[in-house]
C-alpha cells in the first residue's frame, strides 16, 4: 500500500480554523467596552493622585536638608505675611515675622493671608486621635452586635427587619450623624464639641460596615468548629470566645481599613461634634483633669481642608496649604490601612487552615 | 464507678437522688432509649424509638441515609439542641439513669461525659498539642504536667502517639485525613468520657486510614461503651457487638451484630443487609 500524503489544506478550508461570526465580533466590541472602562477610572484616579502628589508635594518636600517641611508638619497654622524688606521678598508665618520684626527693629508692613502660614501638626494629632478612638468604640460595638446577630439570634423576620434596618443606616448621608451626633452628644448629652462626641458619631457612622462585615466572617467559620468545642464541652460563649472570633478576626480587620479610610475622611459628622477651625493648643496640653482630654474639640485635617478651601478668601498661598493637607492625609490613611493589613497577615499566619 | 450522676445534674437539687447501680454486671445497659420520638419542625424525623445500649460494647446504627440514625446519636449528647426547629415529640433518653432532656441537666456537663466524634474530621486550626489539650483548657486546667501527661496519654489512646510526638507543635491540620481523624479522637478522650458517639467516623477515609480507626475502635471498647453510625455494613459487622438497623425513622430491628447479619428476624433487615435496597 502506498502511503498516502494528505494535502495541507488551506486556511479557509480546514474545520479547526474558526471563522469570523457575529457572536466573536460582538464579543471583541463588549471586551473593548469593559477594558475602557476600566482604563477611564484608572485615568481618573491617576489624574487625583497625581495632581495631589506633585502640589502636596511641593508643600511638604523641600529641596534643602532636611527635605522634609519639618515647620509645615510640627507647627499650628498661622497667618503668613508676605512683605519686602530691603529689596529683598520674605514670607513668614506669624510667630517668624515677629521675631524677624524684634531682631532688625523695622515696622514692616506686610500683606497678611490667614491660614496660609505655620504648618497641620494639631490637624494631624486630631485626626489620628480621632480614628484611633472612633475605631475603637465601632470595633468593640460592631463586633458584640455581630456575635450577637450571628450566634445567637434566631432566624426569623425580627433578624431580617434588624439586618435591613442595619444596611440601610449604610446610606444615610454622613451629614446626618452630624446633626444627630449634634443633637444627642453634643446638647443632649452636654459633652460640648468634643473628642469624644466625634468619636460615638464616627462610630455609628461606621458601626454598619463594621458589624455586617463582621457578621459575614463570623459565618465563614465551618460549623464543625463550633461543633467540635461544643462536643467537647465549651459553654457557646467559650466556643465563640476560642473557635470563632480569634479566626474570624482577619476578616473583621480588613472590614476596618474600609471603616479607618472613611472615619478619617469624612468631614460632616465632626463639622458640629469635635472639629473646630483653629485651636491654639494641643489636645494635652493645658489640661485641668486627665480625663479632660475627651471633652475638648481638636483640628482634623479634612476639616481643615475644608476651611481653608472654602472659608477664606483663595490665592496662590492658601492653595499650597490645602494641596499639601490632601497630602499629608493621604499618607496618614494609607499609613493607617498599611498597619491592619500587616496585623491582618500576621493573624492569617498564625490560624492558617 | 460512678459514671454520669455525681455531677450531670447538680445533687443539691435532686429531690429522689438516682442510685447509680454498680457495674457488676458485665451487661449492663448505660443509655436507655424509651418512647423516644423526635421532630424537625412538623416532620417527625423518629417514631417510638427504645433501645438499651450496653456498657463497653460497640454499638452500631446502620440503615439508609435519612433514616433518623445520625439524629438518634446526636441526641444521646443533646446536640441537636443547637438545631432550633428541633425538638422532642415524647419519651425519654436516659444516661446512666439520669432523663437526659431534665431541665436541670447542664449540657456541659453532659457533653464531657458524652463526648462525640463527627463525620467530617474538624481539628481545630491549632497545634496537634492544643487540639487535645482544648478540653481541659476550657475547664481552666493549665498545669504544664497535668497537659503534657493528658496529651500523651490519649494520642497513644487513639493510636497516634509514634507518628506525631515529635512534632507536637505543628499545626492539627497538617496531618492527613485519617490521623486528623485519630487526632479528634484523642481530643474527645482527653475529656475522659465514659460515651463515645461516632458519626460514620471514617466515611471519608481510605481503606487503610479506616482499618487503623478501626483497630481503634476495638481497643476503646475496653474502656468505652462507643455507639458508632455507619453506611458501611462490612464495617458495622467488624466492629460492633450489637446492630441496630433504622429504616424511615424507625428502628426496625436490634440484635447481636452476629445475629443481624447471619439471620435477621425482619424481612426489611435481610433487604438491606443483602443489599437490595439503600
Amino acid at each position: 500500500m502506498s502511503n498516502i500524503v494528505a494535502e495541507p489544506l488551506s486556511p479557509e478550508a480546514n474545520p479547526l480554523f474558526g471563522k469570523p461570526t457575529k457572536a466573536k465580533q460582538i464579543e471583541r466590541y463588549a471586551f473593548w467596552a469593559f477594558r475602557l472602562g476600566t482604563y477611564f477610572i484608572l485615568a481618573c484616579a491617576a489624574a487625583i493622585f497625581l495632581n495631589i502628589f506633585y502640589k502636596g508635594g511641593q508643600t511638604v518636600f523641600q529641596s534643602q536638608f532636611p527635605f522634609v517641611n519639618v515647620e509645615f508638619l510640627s507647627e499650628s497654622p498661622q497667618t503668613l505675611h508676605v512683605f519686602e524688606y530691603e529689596g529683598q521678598s520674605y514670607e513668614m508665618s506669624d510667630s517668624r515675622f515677629r521675631t524677624f520684626k524684634e531682631e532688625t527693629g523695622a515696622t514692616i508692613s506686610s500683606d497678611t493671608y490667614a491660614y496660609s502660614g505655620g504648618g497641620i501638626w494639631p490637624c494631624i494629632v486630631g485626626t489620628v486621635l480621632l480614628v484611633v478612638g472612633a475605631m475603637a468604640i465601632a470595633l468593640t460595638l460592631g463586633v458584640l452586635s455581630a456575635i450577637f446577630l450571628s450566634e445567637y439570634s434566631r432566624p426569623g423576620k425580627v433578624l431580617n427587619a434588624v439586618r435591613l434596618s442595619i444596611l440601610n443606616l449604610a446610606g444615610v448621608p454622613s451629614i446626618v450623624f452630624g446633626i444627630f451626633g449634634l443633637g444627642m452628644f453634643v446638647l443632649a448629652f452636654g459633652w460640648n464639641v468634643s473628642l469624644i462626641a466625634g468619636w460615638f458619631t464616627l462610630a455609628f457612622m461606621v458601626l454598619p460596615i463594621v458589624i455586617s462585615a463582621s457578621e459575614e466572617s463570623m459565618r465563614a467559620i465551618p460549623q464543625g468548629l463550633r461543633d467540635a468545642s461544643l462536643a467537647l464541652g465549651a459553654s457557646k460563649w467559650t466556643a465563640i470566645r476560642t473557635n470563632v472570633l480569634p479566626y474570624a478576626m482577619p476578616g473583621i480587620l480588613t472590614s476596618s481599613i474600609i471603616g479607618v479610610a472613611r472615619v478619617a475622611g469624612e468631614t460632616a459628622p465632626i463639622m458640629f461634634t469635635a472639629a473646630y477651625a483653629l485651636r491654639d493648643q494641643l489636645p494635652w496640653e493645658g489640661l485641668e483633669r486627665w480625663y479632660d482630654i475627651f471633652f475638648q474639640g481638636v483640628m482634623a485635617l479634612p476639616y481643615h481642608i475644608y476651611v481653608v478651601s472654602a472659608k477664606i478668601p483663595q490665592n496662590e498661598y492658601t492653595s499650597r496649604m490645602q494641596y499639601g493637607t490632601a497630602f499629608v492625609f493621604l499618607f496618614i490613611v494609607a499609613a493607617i490601612a498599611l498597619a491592619s493589613i500587616l496585623l491582618r497577615i500576621r493573624m492569617r499566619k498564625k490560624y492558617r487552615w | 464507678m460512678s459514671l454520669v450522676t455525681d455531677k450531670l445534674v447538680p445533687s443539691p437539687k435532686l429531690e429522689k437522688p438516682v442510685e447509680a447501680p454498680e457495674a457488676t454486671d458485665k451487661s449492663r445497659s448505660l443509655i436507655q432509649i424509651s418512647n423516644f420520638d423526635f421532630f424537625y419542625g412538623d416532620k417527625q424525623a423518629l417514631f417510638d424509638i427504645n433501645m438499651d445500649i450496653v456498657e463497653k460494647e460497640v454499638t452500631a446504627f446502620i440503615g439508609p441515609s435519612g433514616c433518623g440514625k445520625s439524629t438518634l446519636l446526636r441526641c444521646i449528647n443533646r446536640m441537636n439542641d443547637l438545631i432550633d426547629i428541633a425538638r422532642i415529640g415524647g419519651g425519654e433518653i436516659s444516661v446512666n439513669g439520669v432523663d437526659i432532656y431534665d431541665e436541670r441537666v447542664d449540657t456541659i456537663e453532659l457533653r464531657k461525659r458524652v463526648g462525640m466524634v463527627f463525620q467530617k474530621s474538624n481539628p481545630f486550626p491549632k497545634s496537634i498539642y492544643e487540639n487535645v489539650v482544648y478540653g481541659l483548657r476550657i475547664q481552666g486546667i493549665n498545669r504544664k504536667s497535668v497537659l503534657d501527661e493528658t496529651v500523651e496519654r490519649c494520642l497513644k489512646g487513639a493510636a497516634l502517639w509514634e507518628e506525631v510526638k515529635d512534632r507536637l507543635d505543628t499545626s492539627g491540620l497538617s496531618l492527613s485525613g485519617g490521623q486528623q481523624q485519630r487526632l479528634c479522637i484523642a481530643r474527645a478522650l482527653a475529656v475522659e468520657p465514659d460515651i463515645l458517639l461516632m458519626d460514620e467516623p471514617c466515611s471519608a477515609l481510605d481503606p487503610v486510614a479506616t482499618a487503623k480507626v478501626e483497630e481503634l475502635i476495638h481497643s476503646l471498647k475496653e474502656r468505652y461503651t462507643i455507639v458508632i453510625v455507619t453506611h458501611n455494613m462490612q464495617q458495622a459487622a467488624r466492629v460492633s457487638d450489637k446492630t441496630a438497623f433504622f429504616y424511615l425513622g424507625k428502628l426496625i430491628e436490634m440484635n447481636a451484630t452476629d445475629q443481624i447479619f447471619m439471620s435477621p428476624e425482619k424481612e426489611q433487615t435481610e433487604a438491606y443487609i443483602s443489599g437490595r435496597f439503600g
